[in-house]
């Protein structure tokens, strides 16, 4: 059976910031259909690794591939076919929640952008919120409206940062429920940033775990942190945060 | 892939959107304008009478300048206040994710200031006829290419403002509003090169918009429209756009290399 060319792959990369070192030669890969988080304590490369994937900054040095395409010699055809959402960007407050969408689904080039909008306004449970100001939602509603807005493209790839971060616990629930759906009924492949464990236990298959900007482990949950002989992947953050797990020279 | 018109209207319609939503945005655009229309055309009543008619083209001359510096003033305020906003709304990072080249957010931004020019303008021209009798028509034919050469710098302006913001963050934000009038007392707005000092008025001269309300003295004088300021103006501009462009290239580069483009989007 021929290889199986990853949706994204992230080939030794390196990025400082004078004397920081944020990544030091990471390198991973996120199959097709495939759900891969990336974990971390503060200060692991999370949000530099994912800043990189998405082109937001250029790496020291290394590549990122996506579809098999250099991001930076590809990057507006890539682009097209990803999207990104995180708990650290909104939608422009003022606009109404069907505006918002309407711009972005002219952005992403949606072929008929009204009738994408009310199908994931539906599939969001939104519909209500479609003439609701984008600044006055709650948590909740906002991370689903930004959903929605991450689908608009029906992306091959999608790109989740901290997507349930200040959400409660039922909310969060939903959230990571409605991802699983969509990625085995669609093959959505994801991304997924978090600190939150059981966003990663729930909706990841694999995950990588950053420490000082290297892979300290790679697998699925249980594997990992029965490998370091914690009883949870909680157990195992918190040690490694603690300085309790020998984080040198494993994956 | 090529230069995508639907994505600049995308983010134009943004700002269409926005200002439907919030009448009193227009407010704000043509307030500021208006007051300053009020201020200089009483002011130069004020002066006329009191020079017994010595100076009459002098009322033209200052309501000539107001009107076509607020062109220059909100082509460059298009331009850094559009990229502010996604700013202030952290909707920056959605938009450099999405499928939008620089050269056609820059282009957009662009636009919404040709739109903000084009509200301004229409109010504060059909006020100076009314209230002091000073007609935009006035300037005949030559009225657009003072207006393209004015809106080109302004944009430009407008581009150097954002390159700053981008790399100093929201602590550079009042240059979005100060770069204008670092340049206002040199371009011979209200009064002609001529008054400034000589060292000065090389510098005065290598700013395009001078030519502009130069040459704005000169038909309102009377005298033909000056084509040849005009021509000046326009290379002037050349020079500027490219070094305006290099200037912004450059800083978006050192940004996505620094992880200061991601710092200014989330703080």
């Amino acid at each position: 059976m021929p290889p199986v060319t990853p949706i994204l792959e992230a080939d030794c990369l390196v990025k400082a910031f004078g004397d920081l070192t944020a990544l030091d030669g990471l390198s991973f890969a996120v199959a097709p259909g495939e759900s891969l988080g990336l974990l971390g304590v503060n200060g692991a490369g999370k949000t530099t690794a994912m800043n990189l994937l998405l082109g937001l900054t250029t790496p020291t040095s290394g590549m990122v591939r996506i579809f098999g395409l250099d991001l930076w010699k590809h990057r507006i055809e890539i682009l097209r076919q990803i999207n990104f959402s995180s708990a650290y960007t909104s939608l422009p407050s003022n606009l109404l929640v069907w505006q918002n969408l309407t711009v972005f689904a002219k952005l992403y080039g949606v072929t008929r952008p009204k009738q994408r909008i009310e199908e994931l306004l539906e599939l969001l449970d939104i519909t209500h919120l479609r003439k609701s100001v984008t600044g006055k939602l709650s948590a909740g509603e906002s991370t689903r409206v930004n959903l929605a807005k991450a689908l608009l493209n029906e992306p091959r790839l999608l790109l989740l940062d901290e997507p349930t971060a200040s959400l409660d616990p039922d909310i969060a629930d939903r959230v990571r429920k409605l991802l699983r759906k969509l990625q085995k009924e669609r093959g959505l492949s994801i991304l997924y940033t978090s600190h939150n464990m059981r966003d990663i236990e729930e909706v990841c298959d694999r995950l990588v775990f950053l420490h000082g900007g290297k892979v300290l482990a790679e697998g699925t949950p249980g594997h990992i942190y029965e490998r370091f002989n914690r009883t949870s992947l909680e157990d195992l953050f918190i040690g490694v945060a603690r300085g309790e797990v020998d984080a040198i020279g494993l994956k | 892939m090529p230069f995508s018109f639907n994505s600049v209207s995308a983010l134009v319609l943004r700002y269409v959107f926005l200002y439907t939503r919030h009448p009193v945005r227009l407010v704000e655009l043509v307030f500021w304008p208006l007051v300053d229309l009020l201020v200089w055309g009483f002011l130069s009543i004020y002066l006329q009478r009191q020079s017994a008619g010595a100076f009459p083209t002098t009322m033209t001359f200052l309501l000539g300048g107001m009107i076509l510096w607020d062109v220059l003033f909100r082509s460059q305020q298009g331009v850094a206040i559009s990229f502010l906003e996604d700013v202030w709304t952290r909707n920056l990072l959605n938009v450099f994710v999405a499928p939008v080249r620089t050269v056609e957010y820059v282009a957009a931004t662009c636009l919404v200031g040709v739109l903000r020019v084009g509200v301004t303008l229409v109010v504060l021209a059909v006020v100076a006829a009314v209230a002091y009798g000073f007609k935009l028509t006035a300037f005949g034919i030559g009225l657009l290419p003072f207006l393209a050469n004015l809106m080109l710098f302004g944009w430009f302006l407008g581009m150097v403002s954002t390159a700053l913001i981008m790399r100093w963050g929201q602590a550079a934000e009042s240059l979005a509003w100060a770069i204008p009038f670092f340049i206002q007392p040199l371009a011979a707005v209200f009064y002609p090169v001529s008054v400034l000092p000589g060292w000065l008025q090389p510098i005065a001269n290598a700013l395009p918009c001078t030519a502009v309300f130069e040459g704005m003295r000169t038909v309102l004088a009377g005298q033909p429209a000056p084509w040849g300021l005009m021509r000046h103006a326009l290379l002037l501009n050349l020079v500027w756009g490219a070094v305006a462009g290099l200037f912004f290239a450059a800083n978006l580069r050192y940004v996505r290399k620094t992880g200061l483009l991601v710092k200014v989007a989330t703080q």
